[in-house]
């Protein structure tokens, strides 16, 4: 049974505090939570949303519902966790808004059959990103990311940028632990997969 | 050790989360199958090369423009 890791008193999380204080009216000690993790939750935003402008409304849109809602906040979950569950609700609802009211999960474009056995197998050449500019990089990596089903994507991004448990992505997106893991397992393989196209070694005399 | 079998673990040895025994296994496995190991290889970098390059940046411009929209509503108890 997965848990998630609750801190005793002694090594309180910081945003125990910055949140105690925002619920008493101290507007700076939610500035405080905002700079924090305002970017986390704009890269989230825009990978479920995929459009910039709907992103920066989640941004704000996350934030207010959770300074509306910070009283009902339990402490006993991690004030982030719960912040991207609301953006990631948001950010559905956006999507929703955008597809003229069309149901939006996160279980949209997940395919049930397990096509995840690699088939590429080529090796990729060493530092294969250094044969890119910085741009040409971030543009492949958004362009092959974009390409996987919306709850690849999310757990992946959650996961593997953001560094979260399998635990927290779950708790997060409201899903279980091993479709979690599942998700995530056949997100890493798809993605490894498309980058090959660009990453993989050239053989003598391939075009 | 099947490949399949291998796949199924391929998380949990990227993770690091693998019992001493099953470690033993899977690395019995790579030790005899070049496709393991490319497979490996490969997802460890594709996992690296997306922590390590941000790819939507929030213009500290943006940032400003946001922050002050959310604490002046915050200002007016939202």
């Amino acid at each position: 049974m997965a848990t998630i890791q609750v801190t005793g008193e002694s090594e309180q999380h910081p945003d125990v505090a910055l949140v105690a204080s925002a619920v008493a009216g101290d507007v700076q000690a939610f500035e405080k939570l905002i700079r924090k993790y305002d970017r986390q939750i704009f890269r989230i935003a825009q990978h479920i949303t995929q459009n910039r402008e709907d992103a920066e409304d989640v941004v704000q849109d996350a934030f207010l519902k959770a300074y509306e809602k910070l009283s009902q906040f339990q402490g006993n979950s991690k004030f982030y966790t719960w912040l991207v569950r609301i953006a990631v609700n948001e950010s559905l609802m956006r999507l929703r808004k955008r597809r003229t009211g069309k149901m939006v999960s996160i279980d949209e474009d997940i395919e049930t059959d397990e096509g995840s056995v690699p088939r590429d197998l080529a090796d990729w050449s060493p530092n294969p990103e250094q044969n890119y500019t910085q741009t040409e990089l971030a543009k492949i990596l958004r362009k092959t990311i974009q390409g996987l089903p919306q709850g690849f994507r999310v757990v992946f991004v959650l996961r593997d940028v953001d560094g979260l448990s399998t635990e927290e992505t779950a708790e997060m997106l409201g899903l279980s632990v091993p479709a979690v893991k599942s998700r995530l397992l056949r997100a890493r393989l798809q993605l490894r997969e498309r980058l090959s196209r660009y990453f993989r070694s050239k053989k003598a005399g391939e075009k | 050790m099947t490949c399949t079998e291998f796949l199924a673990l391929l998380d949990e040895l990227i993770d690091g989360t693998v019992g001493a025994e099953t470690r033993k296994q899977l690395e019995e496995h790579l030790g005899g199958c070049a496709h393991c190991t490319v497979t490996l290889n490969t997802t460890r970098k594709t996992i690296e090369v997306y922590r390590s390059n941000e790819l939507y940046e929030l213009p500290k411009s943006v940032r400003d423009r946001l922050h002050q929209a959310i604490l002046a509503r915050c200002k007016n108890g939202c």
